[in-house]
């Protein structure tokens, strides 16, 4: 068993409500943070512990933390990014449906960190219960003291808010997310300037991940340092993976990052291995934006090594060989499953989410969509991988945020890896509407090509 | 000031309006003391959402409704409506279907519990039946990937879609549109 | 020492220019002018807020300062990237720049109609412009393009949504000039369009300026009498006493006859500032109401010095448009001129644009048109 820090107590009966919740330890982390430490001493806490953002990017959370401006009479804001939204990832979504005391506590000790006085959860509006579920929670703790003015007579006042978004992936990008908590469309913004200077009206802003702020409660209780020493490398602590796909058992696991990818898929523990006894096809290990791996570059890096679930091993052989951690959605296909279908839906997703202020990601991705519906429906050309090719190349890097490279980045990798698999379909437009291509070559190590 | 607003409001509006009751203005103002001093703006999201709930969708009386709740220009209203895709702006059957059909749903099935719908409430994709109860639509991922395939329903998720569970599910609707009449 | 003001050094295509800090790259570029200068579709100096969006204008950072002279990772949108000092830019020098510029352009040209020869703007352009310099010849795409209706915002203005580019700039005329906003831009990725939602008219006193931002044919003045392209107007300087505005415009002319009246512009296709500080905008009483050549007090001739194919001769590699009027008008000379939406449908759904290679050519409307007669 692994050590778990977020979902120990995610089973305890009764654990939503704040009775079972306090008696099994919660709060303490309010109770040493405001009654022992300084708001400065919270985040160097924070820093020790090598926390990195739980939301996709990785950026370190107390140096983010410390990038906050502190002008004079200008009040700050924390808000925590709850949208979650990319294809493959529902850990947030279970961290607040079933331990929403966990989020809040965090909460409001990085508020104090931070000096937010009002802490703002951003949650995406599909998930339309959970509100009733966080304000629920937000009104316990407020009656038992822990919210509100002087929060155990330290002179902190914080209250915090649920806001609902409506439907919008871009949202969850934070710039985004700051102009649709200011009622606007969810454009992002042009940076500089950046939120930790100018955010949510005009003022100092720190946006996190829910999962990074929940992981302050044991990093507080337990000292930066000791969880510091959970981990390997720069991949400290535990990460919470929402696993999907072909996989006997879906579902959220918490695993500390020195387990290898092997273990977690095909382990008792976690995943239980594919569905229907059948083969590993390719997986997509931190949400749909990063590079799908075939099942060879999935369990051994192109050195042969064994890869492992953290930051740097996912990521080892950059886009070559590697992928990303991304957010933790992690996603299984089985043999059966068709990786141009699969890109396909995912060109959709991006074109539909693409808020449409630039020209390379709001043009760019719904020609991507047409040409990938075109050979999955074996309507393609030969000439048209190329031009898959080409168009992703073209969006990533030139856009104004990060979705044009997440919507780039799925095509780069199916085309570098199952390139045949495309070709296939264009050359067998008849058969490629009754079957799928299958495992085919990829299970034995491919030689890897260099980048076109 | 605001009451004369309202009562100019009230009377103007038309079918598809429906002016707020006055539980419901006072969760408007209880959302805007959320924010700072004009910033009210903010509070358009949330506004809409209600507003959404007397209808089930957002006509353009509607919207301009909520713009001058907000001391907004309706164009500012319009834009953001129009931004999300939960807002209807359109009238919608009382259930509506939302399928997933984003990758991890795709590799579990969606595709075949779309259809399955479509046969069975005789409609496409985006329609209504004639009875108005039921709109199909596809959604893009709705963050339940490890429960596929699914579908939203009003306020909660349907997940582990089978057909036998998608009988049930119309059923279950028919039965509770039956008692509402 | 302490007392001056320190200026940064900036160097751009091996061109160095010294300017005050906060100045961004585009516009230090533009000190420089010429070809070092980026394209710019979505950036209006006159707009706050503007720029950004359109990508055009993406350099490639060689060195940050010289403080820190790490190159940046991704090419930046010079409108919106200020320079330090010692930084050093590359626009025409670099292939990524140019290749992604191509890219640009490609994007930019995807869902918009190759209707060059009988849109109304053709000629001043900026996106034809743009496609003549930095495209590439030909479209990829081969879906059909997005098309929308055109509509009336009022009695002024006339939008055709399938030109626009989404560059922002009318949204922000409306916001910073006007005190209320009716049009915007709705819907979201490639469906977003520029609207009022419902049947609204554009009728502010500063609105009319949103044509003179547009850079490409989607806001056009629909009291531009005889609509036909702008090189066979004659733009002059002239003046009026105005009471809302400056008062100081162009009107373009044929004869004696005003055909329309815009601000004036400058080399970068933006409004001039006025001889009385601040920039020019003007209003729509002169915009609009005064198309009589005694309105006004002509100046004489303006220079037009803007890269365009206005300025003729300013094109050395590339292949003019040289088809004449009548070859546009299906062999009617100038005497008929008319309003050119009379008597072509941009977008007709029997002419398939995307199947035209290359921007299309007056042959492939006639035949429609003569059909439809
Ligand atoms: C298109 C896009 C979507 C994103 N969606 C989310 C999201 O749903 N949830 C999230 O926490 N971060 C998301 N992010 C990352 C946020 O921008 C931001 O990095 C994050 O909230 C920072 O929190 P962290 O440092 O705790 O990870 C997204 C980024 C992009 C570019
Ligand atoms: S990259 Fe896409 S989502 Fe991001 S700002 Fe540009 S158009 Fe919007
Ligand atoms: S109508 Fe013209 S000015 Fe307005 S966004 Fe479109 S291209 Fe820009
Ligand atoms: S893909 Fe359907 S819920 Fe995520
Ligand atoms: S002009 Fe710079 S991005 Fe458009």
């Amino acid at each position: 068993m692994g050590v778990k820090l977020l979902l120990e107590k995610a089973h305890v009966e009764g654990i939503r409500s704040y009775e079972v919740y306090r008696r099994e330890g919660g709060y303490r982390a309010v109770e040493k943070a405001l009654k022992t430490m300084s708001p400065d001493a919270v985040t160097e806490e924070v820093k020790k512990s090598g926390l990195r953002g739980r939301g996709g990017a990785g950026f370190p959370s107390g140096m983010k933390w410390s990038f906050l401006a502190k002008p004079e009479g200008v009040p700050r804001h924390l808000v925590c990014n709850a949208d979650e939204s990319e294809p493959g990832t529902f850990k947030d979504r279970y961290l607040m449906e079933f331990l929403p005391h966990l989020l809040i506590e965090g909460l409001i000790v990085s508020s104090f960190a931070l000096g937010s006085n009002a802490t703002y959860i951003y949650i995406r509006g599909e998930y339309a219960w959970i509100p009733d579920i966080l304000e629920q929670a937000i009104a316990e703790a407020k009656a038992n003291g822990w919210l509100g003015k002087n929060i155990l007579g330290s002179g902190f006042d914080c209250e915090i808010y649920v806001q609902r978004g409506a439907g919008a992936y871009i949202c969850g990008e934070e710039t985004a997310l700051i102009e649709s908590l200011e009622g606007k469309r969810g454009n992002p913004r042009i940076k500089p300037p950046f939120p930790a200077v100018k955010g949510v009206w005009d003022r100092p802003t720190v946006v996190n991940n829910v999962e990074t702020l929940a992981a302050v409660v044991p990093i507080i209780n337990m000292g930066g340092e000791e969880y510091a020493k959970i981990g390997v490398g720069r991949s400290t602590g535990t990460k919470l993976i929402s696993a999907c796909g072909n996989i006997n058992k879906p579902g959220v696991y918490e695993i500390d990052m020195t387990i290898s990818v092997e273990e977690f898929i095909y382990s008792d523990e976690y995943c239980g291995g594919i569905k229907n006894g059948k083969r590993l096809k390719a997986c997509i290990p931190g949400g749909s934006s990063v590079p799908i791996l075939p099942a060879n570059l999935l369990l051994k890096t192109a050195k042969g090594e064994t890869r492992y679930m953290n930051y740097e091993s996912l990521s080892d052989g950059g886009f070559a060989t590697g992928s990303m951690m991304g957010s933790g959605g992690f996603i299984v296909l089985d043999e059966d499953q068709c990786v141009v279908k699969n890109t396909y839906t995912l060109a959709r997703f991006y074109r539909h989410e693409s808020c449409g202020q630039c020209s390379p990601c709001r043009e760019g991705t719904g020609w991507m969509e047409k040409i990938l519906k075109n050979i999955d429906m074996g309507k393609g050309k030969m000439s048209d991988i190329d031009l898959l090719w080409d168009i992703q190349r073209k969006i990533e890097g030139n856009t104004i945020c990060p979705l044009g490279d997440a919507a780039a980045w799925p095509v780069a990798a199916a085309i570098r890896h199952f390139r045949d698999e495309f070709e296939w379909h264009v050359k067998n437009p008849q058969e490629c509407l009754t079957r799928n291509y299958g495992l085919a070559n990829y299970a034995d190590p491919l030689e890897v090509k260099s980048e076109m | 000031m605001e009451g004369l607003f309202l009562s100019l409001f009230t009377f103007h509006f038309s079918l598809f309006m429906v002016p707020f009751s006055e539980e419901k203005l006072a969760k408007v103002q209880e959302i805007i003391a959320r924010y700072p001093e004009g910033k009210q703006k903010s509070a358009l999201l949330p506004v809409l959402h209600l507003a959404q709930e007397v209808h089930g969708w957002l006509s353009a009386e509607t919207m301009d409704y909520v713009a001058s709740l907000l001391q907004l220009e309706p164009i500012e209203v319009y834009e953001v409506a129009t931004f999300y895709s939960m807002y209807n702006l359109k009238p919608v059957g009382k259930y509506m279907f939302e399928v997933c059909q984003t990758g991890p749903c795709m590799i579990n099935g969606s595709d075949d519990i779309v259809d399955y719908i479509k046969q069975r409430l005789g409609i496409g994709v985006g329609e209504t039946t004639p009875d108005g109860l039921f709109t199909l639509k596809t959604v893009e991922c709705l963050g339940a990937c490890g429960y596929a395939p699914m579908m939203q329903l009003g306020k909660h998720y349907k997940e582990h879609l089978t057909r036998e569970k998608v009988d049930q599910i119309i059923e279950e609707c028919r039965k509770q549109a039956g008692q509402l009449n | 020492m302490s007392e001056e003001k320190k200026l940064f050094k900036v160097t751009i295509d091996n061109i160095t220019v010294e300017v005050e800090p906060g100045t961004t790259i585009l516009n230090a570029a533009r000190q420089i002018g010429g070809e070092v200068t980026p394209p710019a579709m979505c950036y209006y100096s006159k707009l706050k807020n503007s720029g950004g969006k359109c990508r055009t204008c993406l350099v490639e950072v060689a060195a940050g300062s010289t403080a820190d002279p790490r190159p940046m990772p991704k090419l930046v949108a010079s409108c919106r990237t200020t320079v330090m000092d010692g930084m050093i830019v590359k626009n025409i020098t670099s292939e990524r720049v140019l290749d992604a510029r191509a890219g640009v352009v490609e994007f930019l040209l995807l869902n918009h109609p190759l209707d060059c020869p009988i849109c109304d703007q053709a000629g001043e352009c900026h996106l034809q412009d743009l496609s003549y310099e930095h495209g590439k010849e030909g479209t990829r795409y081969e879906f059909n393009r997005r098309t929308f209706k055109k509509h009336d915002l009022g009695e002024y203005i006339q939008l055709h949504m399938t030109r626009c580019i989404l560059c922002y700039r009318c949204v922000f005329t409306a916001d910073q000039l006007t005190n209320k906003r009716v049009h915007g831009i709705l819907d979201r990725g490639d469906h977003a369009e520029i609207a009022t939602y419902i049947e609204k008219s554009l009728d502010n006193d500063f609105i009319g300026n949103v044509i003179d931002v547009c850079p490409v044919g989607a806001l056009t003045d629909k009291t531009f009498r005889f609509k036909n392209r702008v090189w066979f107007t004659k733009p002059v300087d002239a003046h009026r006493d105005c009471s809302k505005c400056c008062g100081e415009v162009q009107l373009w002319m044929r004869g004696d006859e005003v055909f329309r009246v815009t601000a004036r512009k400058d080399e970068w296709g933006e409004v001039k500032d006025s001889t009385k500080g601040g920039p020019g905008w003007i209003c729509n009483e002169c915009r609009f109401e005064k198309k009589d050549a005694k309105d006004w007090t002509i100046d004489g001739p303006t220079q037009v010095n803007r890269h365009s194919v206005i300025s003729q001769g300013h094109y050395v590699n590339v292949v003019k448009p040289k088809e004449t009027l009548p070859d546009v008008m299906g062999g009617r000379g100038p005497k008929l001129l008319m309003n050119i939406h009379n008597v072509s449908e941009v977008n007709r759904p029997e002419i398939e644009l995307s199947k035209i290679a290359g921007p299309a050519h007056s042959d492939d409307f006639k035949n429609s048109l003569d059909n439809g007669k």
